[in-house]
């Protein structure tokens, strides 16, 4: 699953199909399950910011810890993947509902810019994972002064 | 779908305004475990109500910090909520509640007079 790298003067960039279909999606989902679908590919959600100093990335997955991360960039590609693993249920207890993924996720985005590799950071906070990426010097925008004769 | 521990019906009105989080649910011998994905509610944004035999769980998510720009966005801003409604073997003077790296956890007890006994023979 990959992000082509999006003109941000598009409306393309920010345009997001499954949420503003959320309540067919809701509907569509609960169908699936209903099927027994259980290995539908799991894709938690993923955003992508952008101002004169960084690009950031952050990944919406409650419940994680750290070490179950792995944060990869190559080249101009960063993947983030894992696996969330669920509180089995014991032999004293039964499941009733079991909406909740736990299975190993994937997710890569290709970054709009030139970025300082070896100053790249991640936290993980409150369910979201973040991801700081400096531009490169060269990809930040620049003021030049002109003096008018 | 068990019966002790029943969904209520969202309304249209509540689908449009908050989005459904995923729950597991999960029957031990004294208690409920209820598990709710809200990534990004901090511990201070998850509101808890029982009233009237049902629990409300809704979840408000921080605000994003700083001014970037966002160029590609899958998630949702809208809160999180789901209503459920508890069974009368339920304690509701026992929930207890966690909070953790977005996953909400309610342990629901049940009453005392619920929970499985061993009943000796004379």
């Amino acid at each position: 699953m990959k992000l082509i790298t999006y003109n941000p003067a598009s409306e393309l960039a920010t345009w997001s199909p499954f949420q503003r279909l959320s309540p067919w999606r809701d509907f569509l989902e609960s169908a699936f399950e209903l099927a027994g679908t259980e290995s539908r590919q799991w894709a938690p959600a993923l955003d992508v910011r952008e101002d004169d100093v960084n690009i950031t990335v952050e990944l919406e997955l409650a419940g994680m810890r750290k070490e179950d991360f792995d944060i990869s960039l190559e080249d101009d590609t960063l993947t983030l993947s894992g696996r969330r693993e669920s509180k089995a249920a014991d032999r004293q207890s039964e499941s009733f509902r079991s909406e909740r993924f736990s299975d190993s996720f994937s997710r890569s985005v290709t970054l709009p810019c030139a970025v300082q590799a070896d100053k790249t950071s991640a936290a993980y906070k409150d369910g979201i994972l973040t991801v700081t990426l400096p531009k490169a010097e060269q990809a930040r925008p620049r003021k030049i002064d002109i003096n008018l004769n | 779908m068990p019966q002790e521990l029943a969904e209520t019906e969202n309304s249209n009105a509540t689908r449009v305004d908050y989005s459904t989080p995923p729950v597991n649910l999960r029957h031990e011998s004294d208690a409920y475990v209820l598990e709710v994905d809200m990534p990004g509610v901090p511990k201070n944004g998850v509101e808890i109500v029982f009233d009237d035999g049902k629990l409300t769980l809704t979840g408000h998510r921080a605000k994003p910090a700083g001014a970037a720009r966002l160029v590609h966005s899958e998630s949702s801003a809208r809160d999180y909520r789901r209503v459920f409604t508890l069974d009368p073997a339920i304690d509701p003077n026992r929930i207890e509640a966690s909070m953790d790296q977005g996953l909400l956890t309610l342990r629901l007890q049940k009453t005392e007079a619920a929970k499985p006994r061993r009943i000796s023979v004379n």
